[in-house]
């Protein structure tokens, strides 16, 4: 009953002990609207129109360039293998922080927050510790003609590195304030642990999943330091979409390096898009689950 | 690995412990621990004395001062303006509303150089807001502020979306429940429903903060990187790079590490103290 | 569990850089060209103008990777493992590094090739807004009161080290090599610089865009770039009476052209910059050849003429320079020491 007063129309919405006044609410939306503005999409109408200022030929011109092509797949083959890898870390990690009491969880929570605190720089340079040919490993990989940095695994690894905490850190929260009551009622009535997890736990999460992986997509795909040290920079090889943005505009390209840019919002549009979609079409669904 | 010694957590009659945990530590120790290891090892490789003296030059802590201070305001700014939009986000709805929802997580896309080029765009003396700012006597891009700004673009997403589904689950019968037991609104929003948001706002704000501190790509281009005034702890990093001194800048690096560690540690505590007491189910 | 996680991303990762590779290799020879930022133009025709001429001569089809980025980065990835056959970079130190560091190049590599192994050189000059408002003619304006410069960090961008010993040798030359008075003088200069961007394209946006500074240092090629890019009517070019010869330098990497097989190629795609297409595509780009004889005259009368120090005779080489002012503690950092 809740949920349908709150999907009415703001002007339609009757005045209840549990809104605030039609005054309070415009003005709220007012001062978020005016951040949003100045903060987020100021930046992101100068990078249409910096893309747009020569017309639209020149922009579908970019887009046929074969480096800038090989760019965009090698951007969406990292995010493909970054993003389930996450989820799966993700998923164990909340399940192990959020339904169990451990000595050193915060540890282990902090832990996991950590590559956020990592200056990107550095998450590259780790890798070159590692696995440069200087780095620990790194002798002993080229001698098996394994190549890790300058090449796409490196990539892949960095990435994985900067978008780490991004499931478990969205799914923690609310799976620590649901509790753990609804599982240990499947468990009591006989469902096994992978039904369990599968049946109870996952539907109660799936939207903060959903939040978590299109984060960690669109992390993925804009990472520009971390993978700017492995990759090498080799043109129409290792060089990601951000990197290609950065050459280009290095090159004097502006219109290429603002299309290109502007083409890796539109593709996490995309994804916030679908996202919008799947609520818009499970609305029923959500609003039960909310509800209980 | 299911046999963790049972003194290490509490019983509970759920399964997968074993399982999940060792996932996790496997994946963590691989992406996060051993990099990080090589890391510190190559900064502890140049002996205390050198450690100490790139740790405690004057220009690596005015870095780092600048580094962790805008990246402090800037959390706290998207704190409160991040639950607001959150807030508003889950509550109303108006037109644009969807594409405000979407549009929060961009800030993630977008890579950080283009996001900087754009900032400085607006914020510099002959930008749409630096001019405005610029006649009323402040000066924003190439100097502190400008780089908070930076910040505040990069970290909005972290806030927002750690509150939006926690604020999604708060069940509204608690809220029917204060007003008909005479509560103001006011009281009810700030003293049953928020308590419930405030685990997630801190994280929001820890993470917003970590990330805030090693940010380079946006903020370069809005800093003005004059050492002493504007020059950010990762800028230096690059700088050590850029002469072939991986000692040195792995030494500023894990100085970052450990500070953001500790505080982020520090926030997590708090946090899970904070969720004992508010007992939450 | 630990070591078979490991083994299976190690296969992935083998996986993963075979399918790349793969789909790279449909000509007999691959030659991957390590450079810095502003030479995508020229090497992309320099690379046609061989590949056509590698054919016609053996029958063979080449191709050229080309990886670009600021030097010093480039030179710290060939270091690291990155496997360059040649590298073509904005400074001799860089190339100096990697031979310091790894065993993949002789110590004497600047000698294989003819004029200290660069075929084509540049120098350092100003851009000013059109009608030059602030009547910016020589270095010693630009320490003027009420003179802001845009030049960026010599710390970070290759290129901005020759900007500094541009107006270093300026200010030897004007000052009678009183040291005191050079580093006071230069303290001056960099005390005008409002924005200190990490690179040369960073100082290009904020002069050029952002409307700061009343004048730009930058490479005289990268001047002409600017001209074309942001318009002729709105820019100027200025060249003070002194500059200094850059010259960046090309070295074959033998290390990993020996191991890919490639070195008799990549020492041939070398010699061929110097050979009169590689000239005359040079002069086309606004680099300066070594060899003006071949390149088109009218490319040519565009280079100002102005006297030029070099960094051998004047600096004592680029090691020398390196230490003397940019090392850690070095002139440089100096600057921004508070005086006391």
């Amino acid at each position: 009953m809740a949920m349908s007063d709150r999907l009415l129309p703001l002007s339609h919405a009757p005045k209840r002990a549990t809104s605030e006044t039609l005054l309070t609410r415009i003005l709220l939306i007012g001062i978020a609207g005016l951040f949003l503005g100045t903060i987020l999409f100021l930046p992101l109408l100068t990078v249409f129109v910096e893309a747009t200022r020569k017309g639209w030929t020149p922009i579908l011109e970019s887009f046929q360039d074969p480096d800038t092509r090989s760019a965009i797949r090698l951007t969406l083959l990292v995010a493909a293998i970054a993003v389930p890898v996450n989820a799966v870390i993700g998923l164990a990690a909340s399940w192990a922080i959020a339904k169990f009491e451990f000595r050193g969880k915060n540890l282990l929570l902090t832990l996991i927050d950590l590559p956020f605190s990592i200056s990107p720089v550095i998450s590259g340079v780790v890798y070159v510790l590692l696995f440069g040919a200087h780095g620990w490993l790194g002798p002993w990989l080229s001698s098996h003609g394994i190549e890790i940095i300058f090449a796409v695994p490196g990539i892949v690894l960095a990435t994985i590195l900067v978008t780490f905490p991004f499931v478990a850190r969205e799914l923690i929260p609310l799976m620590q304030s649901q509790g753990t009551s609804e599982e240990e009622a499947a468990l009591t009535l006989g469902a096994s642990g992978w039904y369990t997890f599968f049946r109870v736990m996952l539907p109660n999460v799936k939207w903060a999943l959903l939040y978590g992986v299109l984060l960690c997509n669109a992390r993925a795909m804009g990472e520009f330091g971390a993978v700017s040290v492995v990759s090498g920079h080799i043109r129409g090889l290792t060089n990601t979409m951000p990197l290609q943005i950065e050459i280009l505009y290095n090159e004097y390209n502006f219109v290429g390096a603002f299309a290109v840019a502007a083409l890796l919002a539109a593709l996490a549009l995309l994804t916030l898009v679908a996202k919008s979609a799947l609520e818009w079409m499970f609305a029923g669904e959500l609003a039960a689950c909310r509800r209980h | 690995m299911d046999s963790l010694p049972s003194s290490l957590r509490q019983p509970s009659v759920i399964p997968g412990f074993g399982l999940a945990l060792g996932l996790t530590l496997a994946a963590l120790s691989l992406i996060v621990l051993i990099p990080l290891a090589a890391l510190v090892l190559r900064a502890a490789s140049i002996g205390p004395q050198a450690f100490l003296e790139v740790a405690l030059e004057s220009r690596t802590l005015a870095a780092l001062r600048l580094s962790f201070g805008t990246a402090l305001a800037a959390a706290v700014i998207n704190s409160v303006f991040g639950l607001l939009i959150a807030w508003v986000l889950v509550r109303y709805r108006f037109p644009g509303r969807r594409i405000i929802d979407s549009a929060v997580d961009l800030p993630f896309a977008l890579p950080t150089a283009v996001a900087g080029i754009a900032m400085t765009a607006i914020y510099a003396p002959n930008g749409p807001i630096g001019a405005i700012a610029q006649s009323m006597g402040f000066k924003v891009a190439y100097t502190p502020v400008g780089i908070t700004i930076a910040l505040i673009f990069i970290g909005l997403p972290f806030v927002v979306r750690t509150v939006q589904p926690v604020l999604e689950e708060v069940e509204q019968d608690i809220e029917e429940a204060a007003a008909l037991l005479g509560a103001s609104r006011a009281r009810t929003v700030f003293q049953v429903v928020l308590p419930h948001v405030y685990p997630a706002l801190l994280t929001g704000f820890a993470l917003a903060f970590a990330r805030g501190v090693g940010e380079y790509g946006s903020v370069i281009f809005i800093a003005g990187n004059i050492p002493e005034v504007s020059e950010i702890a990762p800028l230096l990093i690059v700088i050590k790079l850029e002469e072939f001194d991986y000692g040195g800048a792995t030494v500023i690096a894990t100085v970052m590490l450990v500070i953001s560690f500790a505080m982020l540690f520090v926030i997590n505590a708090l946090q899970s103290w904070s969720r004992a007491k508010h007992g939450n189910v | 569990m630990l070591i078979q996680t490991r083994r299976s991303l190690f296969l992935t990762a083998a996986a993963l850089s075979i399918a790349l590779s793969a789909s790279t290799s449909r000509a007999d020879k691959v030659l991957l060209n390590v450079s810095y930022d502003p030479t995508r133009e020229f090497y992309k025709e320099f690379n046609e103008a061989l590949a056509a001429d590698w054919k016609a001569r053996t029958g063979e089809a080449i191709s050229i990777n080309q990886s670009h980025g600021g030097s010093g980065k480039q030179a710290r990835a060939v270091i690291d493992g990155l496997d360059a056959d040649v590298v073509t970079l904005a400074l001799a130190g860089d190339i100096d590094q990697i031979a310091a560091k790894t065993d993949k190049l002789p110590k004497d590599w600047a000698t294989k090739l003819p004029n200290n192994s660069a075929p084509y050189t540049s120098t350092i000059v100003f851009i000013v807004r059109k009608g030059n408002p602030k009547a910016i003619h020589e270095w010693s304006d630009l320490v003027k009161e009420g003179v802001q410069v845009i030049t960026p960090n010599p710390k970070t961008s290759g290129g901005a080290r020759w900007n500094y010993l541009a107006a270093w040798a300026y200010a030897t030359k004007a000052l009678n090599g009183d040291e005191a008075k050079i580093k006071t003088w230069i303290g001056d200069l960099y005390r005008n610089v409002p924005v200190l961007d990490t690179g040369a394209r960073g100082s290009t946006t904020t002069f050029a865009q952002r409307g700061i500074g009343d004048v730009l240092i930058s490479w005289e090629n990268e001047a002409f770039l600017i001209q074309q890019e942001f318009g002729a009517d709105n820019f100027e070019i200025i060249a003070p009476s002194l500059s200094i010869l850059a010259e960046p330098p090309v070295a074959v990497v033998e290390g990993n052209a020996k191991a890919k097989s490639n070195l008799e190629a990549a020492q041939a795609y070398l010699q061929f910059l110097y050979s009169p297409t590689g000239q005359r595509l040079a002069a086309r780009h606004f680099f300066r050849p070594v060899d003006p004889s071949a390149a088109d005259p009218a490319d040519i009368a565009r280079f100002p003429k102005l006297d030029l120090v070099s960094i051998d005779k004047d600096f004592g080489g680029w090691a020398k320079a390196q230490k003397t002012h940019f090392a850690d503690g070095a002139f440089f950092d100096q600057i921004y020491k508070p005086t006391n």
